[in-house]
């Protein structure tokens, strides 16, 4: 049975559309059958992060009117043939997402894949609720960084109040990536630790993710670091990030905590 | 940086967490699980009001989390006469005396 798993933060610029792709490339590697959607209606661009911006025919809400069939408007990945890309709309206004269209296609989708990961707009308007709403279990993306985790606990309170889950009484499974991380300014009191952040918000770690060149360099070129460049520290970050949400036990590691040489204790204390 | 900054305290991350620490722990009763508290006051302020006649205004619920635990804190104020003349009208003279 398939998982519906939400990626979502409240806050915008986080890392949202870059998790899912990154987590949803990595477990489409291992030979799952994996759809990302984009639930940000008016604003899309994981369909940019993954490099399929000009093959976007039909998208979500295409398929919750009714007006394309499900397989019409997915698009397969060039370089991972298991990892397929559901569309938000540009041009629809987002009140065109009923509750009962995407629930009828959230039901489409979990027949045909094995996990279904779900891009959070940021907010807590209806795209955002939507995005939760049929979700089994969530992935809370926070920077550590006082706005960012603020939002993020308002977005747990939601996960478990407005969702399906929720509202059946079953207590949804959360978990915390940790992105944009500077383990040097961390070590400088400058950031929020790994710690603080755990504590702050109470839900268990799903992985650690550095503030890293390569994600940039790597949506650049329209694919996820876990295609790009999975050997990096970003890479292998996320790598590591999947593997758990699959189930795996991965010890976890503070990217950038480990190794250290000369030339960056004398030079440089940005990790990563 | 002043020429003895660096004997003030280190790093801003600290105050950071202090005060999200303060501010979560008040949103969290007013925003957070709003749904649930309203719910759970309106209920609770049927079953009291079925037995006892009481200040609606003297109920408060609190929810918190802190940690691996919840705590539901519910503190209801009723007026002694009140208590007195509805609950346990069998016994009057008993509870007038506690």
């Amino acid at each position: 049975m398939a998982k519906v798993i939400v990626v979502t933060s409240g806050k915008g610029g986080v890392g949202k559309t870059t998790s899912t792709a990154s987590i949803g490339a990595a477990l489409a590697q291992t030979g799952k059958r994996v759809c990302v959607v984009d639930f940000d209606v008016g604003l899309r661009n994981l369909d940019l992060v993954l490099g399929a911006e000009r093959r976007v025919v039909y998208d979500l809400i295409n398929v919750a009117l009714g007006d394309a069939k499900l397989k019409q408007a997915l698009i397969r990945d060039k370089r991972i043939d298991t990892l397929h890309l559901l569309a938000a709309s540009q041009t629809r206004d987002k009140d065109a997402l009923t509750d009962d269209g995407v629930e009828r296609v959230m039901g489409e989708l979990r027949a045909s894949f094995d996990y279904v990961i779900c891009d959070s707009p940021a907010g807590i308007e209806r795209g955002a609720l939507l995005a939760m709403r049929f979700a089994d279990q969530a992935v809370v993306v926070t920077n550590p960084e006082v706005s960012s985790v603020r939002d993020s606990d308002r977005i747990i309170g939601l996960l478990d109040s407005k969702t399906r889950c929720a509202e059946r009484g079953d207590r949804m499974d959360k978990q915390l990536l940790l992105t944009r991380f500077d383990q040097g300014r961390c070590s400088r009191g400058e950031m929020l630790s790994v710690a603080d952040v755990l504590d702050i918000l109470s839900i268990p770690l799903l992985g650690i993710i550095p503030e890293s060149a390569d994600i940039l360099r790597a949506s650049n070129l329209g694919a996820p670091v876990t295609i790009n460049n999975a050997a990096s520290v970003a890479g292998r970050a996320y790598v590591d990030a999947a593997r758990r949400l699959a189930g795996e036990t991965v010890p976890m590691t503070i990217p950038g905590v480990a190794k250290k040489n000369l030339l960056d204790r004398v030079f440089g204390r940005r990790a990563a | 940086m002043t020429l003895f900054g660096f004997l003030k305290a280190r790093g801003t991350a600290p105050v950071a967490r202090e005060r999200l620490q303060i501010l979560l722990a008040h949103e969290r009763v007013s925003l957070g699980s709003c749904d649930l508290l309203a719910k759970l006051r309106d209920e609770l302020l049927a079953t009291i009001a079925r037995h006892i006649e009481f200040d609606p205004e003297k109920l408060t619920v609190k929810l918190d989390r802190a940690g691996s635990t919840s705590t539901l804190e519910i503190d209801v104020e009723i007026p002694s006469d009140k208590f007195t003349s509805g609950a346990r009208r069998a016994v009057p003279a008993q509870v007038s005396a506690a």
